[in-house]
């Protein structure tokens, strides 16, 4: 559709939302991404039948993780839609840039950057 | 099997604060089943722990070992050769695994990392519940299989007490009631005769009373 | 039934008369003038007097204490005992504590669980529950030796009661427990507070049926409604108790001024029914926190003046 989005969104394709793990998401942040979103189909609507349920759940573990590490739970966040939405898309991927915008890189890899 | 439960991170890292080498050991019995010290919970929190520690500007290494069990010797030693490499472990395992870690390797400091909690089953996914407490002589042949040292508050032996109320105990509505569990199955066995038997005074002494137990099999004994 | 004890509560229901008795509970604190003062109130009016044993788990100033402070006042008092607080040594020795002073009723309880009270995160004891408290008494008044095995000196002469509670669940098994316990040798039991005269009938009937009421005093408790609050919260709120419908239904048809006077009224009506009821040995009139209004009730269900035993 030749749609724009912001240009510092790294896709990770995987067949199910319900791939991810919690432990992916948080060597995500370990290695210093600013923020992390897991997109899956609509509810009701998962290709595998409930993946997309056990991707909140986890999405929803580790927003607890982060924040009681101070790291803050505002940077992983779960959108739901469907593969065609092309438009939706676009709009979840500037959202969620300027979310994490607002919210400042990753202090895990600013104090990388600082004892570097 | 043995239910425990995670211990709060907050906790975990204050436990670890002088140290900077550590190894997160997992068990892959009871406390998988549980999720809350299996492999799976091992890299979460050893992740997390890498995170918090680069957030403070602190120097971290953290490794992650997942052994068969901790209470068992042989399964132990597989680490003899790297734990002098650490400074402190964290152990995921019960708390029978933590203290038999630290007895294995007197210099190494040995943290829990869940809190144990009972001996229980897998209700369904995400719930487990009590049922033994291990009192070391078991009644359960004269109550219909259901324990009332485990499941009645107040672990009468003659119950149910004045509290009970539509199945469930005083202390809490969701708590099923142990005396009306046991009599609903005399019941449903045709034995609800057997509910007149006077239950003798327990002796505790074979409990946790008597001071710390052991069970001896000298035929197996080498 | 003849009497086994020194016991003034045995004598008066081994001679047929319908027996009375009240509780105090004592005060959160030591100050025994709270004790003295309630009892005081209600002395002429009963024949025995319970003081209740940490009731509810709130922590208070024992029952031992306060059944030699009534003791000392030359009155008649039952000491409630309950399970949860002390292992099977401090009970047989509070047992003995308590006979050497004279007082010869003991209430064999499990007692509330900690967590209603202001220790939630104590432990509880329950090293033998009431029915084993029963028996302990028993063995250590008529075979004369302690749980052990050896010989005490001195038995303790105590008239052994229980509670009963014809409103908790599961009913059927109400009248079976009861028949626990009287096999287990106890010789008074006081129920739970009675409003649902129906329902304690038919627990009267399957009592009947199994002579138990031949073998057991049963004192019938009666607790007066303050208010419909009350009798709502009793409803709602409190473990084991039935509260029926149409008692709150009444209190609410009265103004808020007459609501005490209509629960004193439903009380004494309850006494008179349950007067007629074969089995009723006696009442166990709770007026906590009221207990001024106990001589009103027992003298207007003509209990009154209570019989003088030697």
């Amino acid at each position: 559709m030749r749609l724009q989005y912001p240009p510092n969104i790294r896709i990770v394709r995987v067949p199910c939302s319900g791939k991810v793990d919690l432990i992916h998401i948080l060597r995500a942040f370990e290695k210093g991404a600013d923020g992390v979103c897991v997109l899956g189909c609509l509810e009701g609507d998962c290709h595998f039948n409930s993946g997309n349920l056990m991707a909140r759940r986890r999405v929803e573990q580790a927003r607890d993780i982060l924040n009681s590490i101070g790291i803050g739970g505002e940077r992983v966040k779960m959108y739901n839609l469907s593969s065609s939405e092309g438009p939706r898309f676009a709009q979840y991927a500037t959202e969620f840039t300027k979310i994490i915008t607002d919210l400042g890189p990753n202090p895990v890899k600013l104090a990388k950057n600082k004892a570097a | 099997m043995i239910v425990a439960d995670k211990k709060p991170i907050e906790e975990i890292i204050e436990y670890l604060k002088d140290h900077s080498n550590i190894l997160v050991l997992g068990c892959n019995e009871c406390v998988t089943v549980c999720e809350a010290g299996g492999k799976k919970e091992v890299a979460v929190l050893a992740s997390a722990l890498r995170m918090h520690a680069r957030k403070e500007g602190r120097e971290i290494k953290i490794d992650e070992i997942t052994l068969e069990r901790q209470c068992d010797r042989e399964y132990l030693d597989e680490i003899r050769d790297v734990i002098d490499q650490y400074d402190a472990v964290v152990s995921l395992a019960c708390g029978v695994g933590v203290q038999f870690t630290a007895e294995q390797y007197r210099s190494t400091p040995v943290y829990p990392g869940v809190n144990t909690c009972f001996m229980g089953a897998t209700e369904e996914r995400g719930l487990w519940t009590e049922r033994c407490q291990g009192c070391g002589q078991c009644i359960l042949a004269t109550t219909g299989s259901i324990c009332p040292v485990s499941r009645c508050a107040k672990r009468l032996f003659n119950g149910p007490c004045g509290g009970s109320t539509d199945g469930r105990c005083e202390i809490n509505a969701e708590v099923d009631c142990a005396w009306q569990l046991i009599i609903d199955r005399l019941k449903s066995l045709d034995r609800l005769d057997e509910y007149e038997t006077l239950c003798p005074l327990k002796d505790w002494s074979k409990d946790r009373a008597g001071g710390p137990r052991k069970v001896v099999r000298e035929d197996v004994q080498q | 039934m003849s009497v086994k004890t020194p016991s003034k509560l045995e004598k008066i229901l081994s001679e047929g008369h319908l027996a009375v008795t009240s509780e105090c509970g004592p005060p959160r604190g030591s100050n025994a003038e709270h004790i003295i003062k309630k009892a005081e109130l209600i002395k002429e009016h009963v024949d025995a007097i319970n003081i209740t044993d940490n009731q509810t788990s709130m922590t208070r100033l024992c029952s031992l204490a306060s059944c030699i402070r009534l003791k000392l006042m030359g009155l008649e008092p039952v000491l409630q005992m309950v399970t949860r607080d002390r292992n099977r040594i401090a009970l047989q020795s509070d047992i003995l504590g308590a006979a050497s002073f004279d007082i010869n009723n003991i209430l064999c309880l499990s007692g509330d669980h900690q967590s209603f009270g202001d220790c939630p995160q104590g432990q509880n004891v329950h090293d033998i529950d009431s029915i084993q408290l029963i028996q302990t008494v028993r063995h250590m008044r008529d075979e004369g030796k302690f749980l052990g095995g050896d010989d005490l000196d001195g038995r303790p002469q105590m008239f052994v009661g229980a509670a009963a509670n014809p409103f908790a669940d599961p009913f059927e098994i109400r009248v079976p427990r009861l028949a626990k316990k009287v096999a287990a040798g106890v010789e008074f039991i006081q129920t739970q507070c009675i409003y649902n005269l129906d329902k304690f009938e038919e627990w009267m009937k399957g009592v009947r049926d199994r002579g138990l009421h031949e073998k057991v005093y049963i004192l019938a408790g009666m607790t007066p409604m303050k208010s419909v609050g009350m009798a709502k919260y009793m409803q709602k709120r409190v473990p084991g108790m039935d509260v029926p419908d149409e008692i709150i239904k009444r209190l609410q048809g009265v103004e808020k001024g007459q609501q005490a006077a209509e629960g004193i009224k439903i009380c004494i009506e309850a006494i008179q029914r349950l007067k007629e009821v074969e089995g009723v040995a006696g009442f166990h009139v709770m007026a906590i926190e009221w207990e001024e209004k106990v001589p009103e009730i027992v003298e207007a269900a003509g209990l009154y003046p209570r019989p003088k035993v030697d």
